[in-house]
């Protein structure tokens, strides 16, 4: 493997795909370094894919892509021990063009973005793991591979080989992350007819439904769980943040099997068979956890760079994004034939222009937030359940009789003061930014 | 269904050369660990990690490879590594 590229890329998911095409489209002679059989066989994701960001790299890919259902609906529900509240949204204008969203199977998306990648010209390396950087006077010149006489030289790397980034880290961009930086996510794809699935989430024309639940969701951890329609299957898991399930002794699949067997939610999936059980962390750390995303001969994109806005479910657009704007700085650094950090830096800027780094600086310290105040997630879930439950029990008991009912059981789990505090604290957290 | 059964419906080509995960020194697992009920034997989402009367065993051929016990392990004593190019898991639908 003597020849030299102009740039290499590690990782064959959304940032390293769309950074290779990108750069390939423009000329530059590109190889993507992927660990598994094909890119997708080791991605995980809920996984929504955003249209309007994809079509950005990809114009009207829905229509040769492998996408499961549009998403016309999207809601959260609110699980308590006993009960759920449900808010969402319905729209069914979104299952024609211009779609918002859509649910996607990574390990056929991504097999799919590979070929385009291939077809722009790039040369997709698989089976094949990036396991360190190539340092020559300072600069990243390329990467070591777990292959005999592996290394691969190039002007420069892009390091999109997600949350556990080994060139990142090698590189000395990143420290380990803390359990608290990230979240572990369990999912299984489990099988249903198209018509139960219409039938159970009242769905027509197609359209997809997407259920973000928290609460009980998450045996009143911090995290979040999510059910979403596929053409003929659903998605179903649980995120939680690592250092909980650590403090709470929980195995993520127990949480997963908690849900399932929720008395709001096992008729959702009742009859399906279970297809595939896999796991994978999110980078949740949100902006301070960020580490440098550029060094000499090196930039970072993706999971890898932490680019997940957890609060908006946003982390396949963020790559996506990083990815092609990673691909823009070293486009236009292999035009002046300079790829010193000071000329990569300019990946940063670009990122502190786009929407990328805003909603991320929008949402800084949110993470920590709610780490620190558990009953957002432990107590209000089922209190909120339980008030409601008392609100729409008719039971000849007098209404004001029955709202101080209600405020007694609220005040059983939180004082007044507490409640207070947390409802205006997060209004605040969450509006003051965007003034 | 049981964790057991669900392991079974992910596709994965184990490396026979050997285990890409390993613990670093017993030392941790027999003495300070405990008392925190060795977290890895708990979070692990395809339970790699089991207590052995006196040791901790890896089932690393069961690893879903999330690489959360890289980060989770309370003592930083968990070697956990990416399996070699081609091995390990290979999503059907991911």
């Amino acid at each position: 493997m003597s020849e030299r590229f102009d740039c290499i890329v590690a990782g064959g998911g959304l940032a390293g795909l769309t950074a290779a095409y990108t750069m390939a489209k423009a000329g530059l002679k590109v190889a993507v370094i992927e660990r598994g059989t094909s890119p997708g066989a080791k991605n995980v994701m809920g996984g929504v894919l955003y249209r309007q960001p994809t079509e950005l790299i990809f114009p009207e890919f829905w229509k040769s892509a492998p996408v499961e259902r549009p998403v016309a609906q999207q809601s959260l529900w609110v699980l308590g021990k006993k009960g759920a509240l449900e808010l969402g949204v319905k729209n069914p204008a979104r299952t024609a063009p211009p779609y918002n969203a859509f649910t996607v199977l990574r390990a056929k998306f991504d097999k799919w973005l590979g070929r385009q990648v291939v077809d722009a010209g790039a040369l997709i390396i698989p089976e094949t793991v990036a396991t360190d950087v190539i340092l020559e006077n300072g600069a990243i010149v390329g990467v070591r591979t777990d292959r005999e006489d592996g290394d691969l030289y190039a002007s420069a790397v892009i390091a999109a080989d997600g949350v556990y980034s080994q060139i990142a880290w090698k590189a000395g961009l990143r420290r380990e992350w803390r359990p608290d930086q990230v979240s572990l996510a369990v999912k299984e794809v489990i099988a249903l007819p198209a018509e139960r699935i219409e039938d159970r989430f009242h769905l027509s024309d197609g359209a997809g439904a997407t259920i973000e639940l928290v609460g009980d969701a998450t045996m009143g951890m911090m995290g979040i769980a999510f059910i979403y329609t596929n053409k003929d299957s659903l998605s179903v898991g649980v995120g939680v943040m690592l250092a909980d399930l650590v403090k709470h002794r929980r195995n993520p699949n127990d949480v997963l099997e908690n849900l399932k067997a929720h008395k709001v939610i096992q008729p959702l999936l009742a009859g399906g068979v279970v297809r595939e059980y896999v796991a994978h962390m999110i980078p949740e750390g949100g902006y301070e956890s960020i580490p440098k995303l550029f060094a000499n001969g090196l930039l970072v994109a993706g999971d890898a760079a932490q680019l997940v806005n957890s609060f908006h479910r946003e982390g396949s657009n963020l790559a996506m994004h990083s990815g092609r704007l990673a691909a823009e700085t070293i486009i236009e650094a292999a035009k002046r034939g300079d790829f010193s950090a000071t000329a990569l830096s300019r990946y940063r800027d670009r990122l502190d222009d786009s929407f990328v780094m805003k909603d991320m600086k929008q949402y800084a310290g949110i993470g920590s937030y709610l780490e620190h105040r558990p009953h957002y997630f432990g107590v209000y879930p089922d209190l909120v359940n339980d008030v409601l439950f008392e609100f729409f029990a008719i039971d000849s008991i007098p209404k004001r009789e029955k709202l101080r009912i209600m405020f007694r059981k609220a005040l059983e789990s939180r004082s007044l003061f507490g409640m207070l505090r947390d409802g205006v604290g997060l209004i605040m957290r969450l509006l003051l930014k965007s003034v | 269904m049981k964790l057991e059964d669900k392991l079974y419906t992910v596709g994965s080509k184990p490396d026979e050369a050997g285990s890409h995960l390993a613990i670093k020194d017993p030392a941790p697992c027999l003495g300070p660990c405990e008392a925190l009920g060795r977290p890895c034997t708990t979070f692990c989402p395809a339970r790699v990690y089991v207590w052995a009367t006196d040791r901790i065993t890896v089932a690393y051929s069961n690893c879903l490879e999330c690489t959360a016990c890289r980060t989770g392990c309370p003592f930083a004593n968990i070697d956990c590594r990416l399996p070699r190019g081609g091995f390990g898991v290979a999503h059907k639908y991911g």
